[in-house]
């Protein structure tokens, strides 16, 4: 095997068993910090793919702001752990549908993309070409994404806001 | 580096070794020098100095009995840690109160690949550098939620959050500040941004136009703020949290938190001399190149220590400011000034594409004014608070 499938099976490993780890782990802050894990496995692969600035994004973005936020939400929340859920076998039946269904999909997506292999691997910059595509080709969707988010900026700050009562 | 390591497998030295191993191996040992040789005593004189430095502004003597002076203090208190025993409390959460050091360990110590010690000096000149280094000090953010989670405490609980609200906080000043010189430089790597100024201080970025100059206090307010030092330390209030989320650590792992801490304080300094200040640049004065290595690194770790010194001034001089001010200063203050500082770069380099040499000029001349303005002032207040000068430390 070549070194480099090696690395990518680590990688692999390691985010993949995170993921599972947020899954499975009985403890919700347990699986929060798992996280952790996952995106930084995801950021490996990004650099393992060459593309570097997607993976700078990748652990600034998840670890510093995403994860940072969820872990916030759960140690703010009030008792958290104490949920009791009544009724377990309701939950499982229909959400081992949906997992079947989405297996189903992905499989089968991923049989039919004509996979190809890159004949040379050029590790180039791709900050500036991600640059001139969002301000070129792309600059609709990268602006309709920022609208979504002042969108969501502003919903959160009305949420938030205390209404002042007479 | 790697054109380094190129050239000796081109040489022949690690005859029938794939490539990667021989990287992984360079790697390696590249990080265990940097740890060991420099990283490690950098943070221990660092804080034997700040404690001098300390005790002198509040007329104390501070450590003096280890070495000369004290300066081996940092080797006495790490041999004293690692003695200790390593308390574990029995209600807190075991694996995440054991990584939580490491974790905030690894953000710290992964900014010292991209730092540039001089032209040849670097571990790796990656082509994002300055972004890479704000991605992985985010790292720290979860290593201190982490440990104030684990040790299931109140006031380390109370500690890390309000750490994690204060670093998320004043990232984005600080992100801001940096993309003001991104902007001008034109690229994220490190060595390009110090190529893109010269070794004169008009050259320098900080002078390049008003906002620059302006960028540079918020990037070095935030950066404080964010390396959690006083006047903005309130996650350790010792007066309100103990110790903050370092309450239940003792020992080594105690010792990892501070050790990230000091050596932060120098990186902070090394970021705010590569983006503001020229970098290694130095005058054209020899033709020896291992001259001018040396002469790039100590003109780099001068002006990078400088800011560190400035740090533990304004530690043993501002007091601590409230939670609530703390983020009004952020978000009300620092965040609207960054945008503007931003967007006047923009419009400065829409006016003068190839910058303005006179305003850099004029905005250097103005520096040294408000500098000399400052030491009369210093002066003033030196003469008028005691009798006599003691210049040379009397114990």
């Amino acid at each position: 095997m070549e070194l480099a499938t090696v690395i990518f099976y680590l990688i692999a490993a390691v985010t993949v068993g995170s993921a599972a780890m947020v899954a499975f782990s009985r403890n919700i802050i347990h699986s929060a910090f798992s996280l952790l894990g996952t995106f930084a496995g995801v950021a490996a692969i990004y650099v393992f793919l060459g593309a570097d600035f997607v993976a700078a994004v990748q652990v600034l973005i998840y670890v510093g702001g995403i994860l940072v936020l969820i872990l916030f939400a759960v140690m703010l929340t009030h008792r958290i752990t104490d949920v009791r859920i009544t009724n377990r076998a309701v939950g499982r039946i229909p959400a081992l549908a949906v997992i079947g269904v989405f297996l189903f999909l992905l499989v089968q997506t991923i049989r039919e993309t004509p996979w190809q292999k890159a004949k040379e691997i050029l590790y180039s910059p791709t900050t500036a070409k991600i640059g001139d595509l969002f301000l070129g080709n792309y600059l609709l969707p990268f602006e309709l994404a920022s609208l979504v988010l002042l969108a969501a900026l502003i919903g959160a700050v009305v949420i938030s806001r205390k209404e002042l009562k007479e | 580096m790697q054109a380094f390591v190129d050239q000796l497998i081109q040489e022949g030295y690690f005859p029938g070794l794939p490539k990667e191993i021989i990287y992984l191996g360079a790697m390696l040992l590249a990080a265990l020098v940097v740890l060991s040789f420099f990283v490690a005593p950098l943070a221990g004189i660092t804080s034997w100095l700040e404690r001098r430095v300390w005790a002198r502004m509040q007329s104390r003597v501070g450590p003096n009995r280890v070495g000369p002076q004290g300066i081996l203090q940092w080797l006495a208190d790490g041999i004293k840690n690692l003695l200790k025993e390593d308390i574990i409390p029995s209600a807190a959460d075991k694996w995440l109160f054991v990584l939580a050091p490491y974790i905030v360990f690894v953000g710290f110590l992964a900014t010292f690949v991209v730092i540039p010690f001089g032209s040849q000096l670097i571990v790796a000149d990656l082509n994002i550098g300055i972004f890479y280094l704000l991605a992985v000090t985010s790292l720290v953010v979860v290593g201190i939620l982490m440990a104030g989670w684990a040790s299931n405490n109140k006031w380390s609980l109370l500690g890390g959050m309000r750490s994690a609200a204060q670093i998320v906080s004043y990232e984005i000043p600080a992100g801001l500040a940096v993309l003001t010189i991104i902007f001008v430089a034109g690229t994220m790597s490190m060595q390009g941004i110090i190529k893109a100024q010269g070794w004169a201080p008009w050259d320098w970025f900080l002078f390049y136009n008003p906002f620059t100059f302006v960028a540079f206090f918020l990037y070095f307010t935030a950066a404080l703020a964010e390396g959690n030092r006083t006047p903005f330390d309130i996650p350790e209030a010792e007066s309100e949290l103990v110790a903050g989320y370092v309450t239940e650590y003792s020992g080594m792992r105690f010792l990892f938190f501070f050790f990230a801490e000091w050596g932060n304080l120098y990186v902070i300094g090394a970021i705010a001399t590569t983006l503001f200040l020229g970098g290694w640049q130095v005058p054209p004065v020899t033709d020896n190149p291992v001259l001018i290595g040396v002469l790039q690194f100590m003109v780099f770790f001068l002006k990078a220590y400088f800011w560190v010194f400035v740090a533990m001034w304004v530690r043993g001089t501002l007091p601590r400011v409230r939670v609530d001010q703390l983020m009004s200063a952020c978000w009300k203050y620092l965040v609207p000034l960054s945008f503007v500082s931003l967007l006047g770069t923009a419009a400065w380099m829409v006016l003068y594409p190839k910058g303005n040499r006179l305003a850099s000029f004029g905005m250097f001349l103005m520096g040294v004014a408000i500098l000399l303005l400052f030491f009369k002032r210093v002066n003033y207040q030196i003469r008028h608070s005691r009798p006599e000068i003691y210049w040379k430390p009397y114990i």
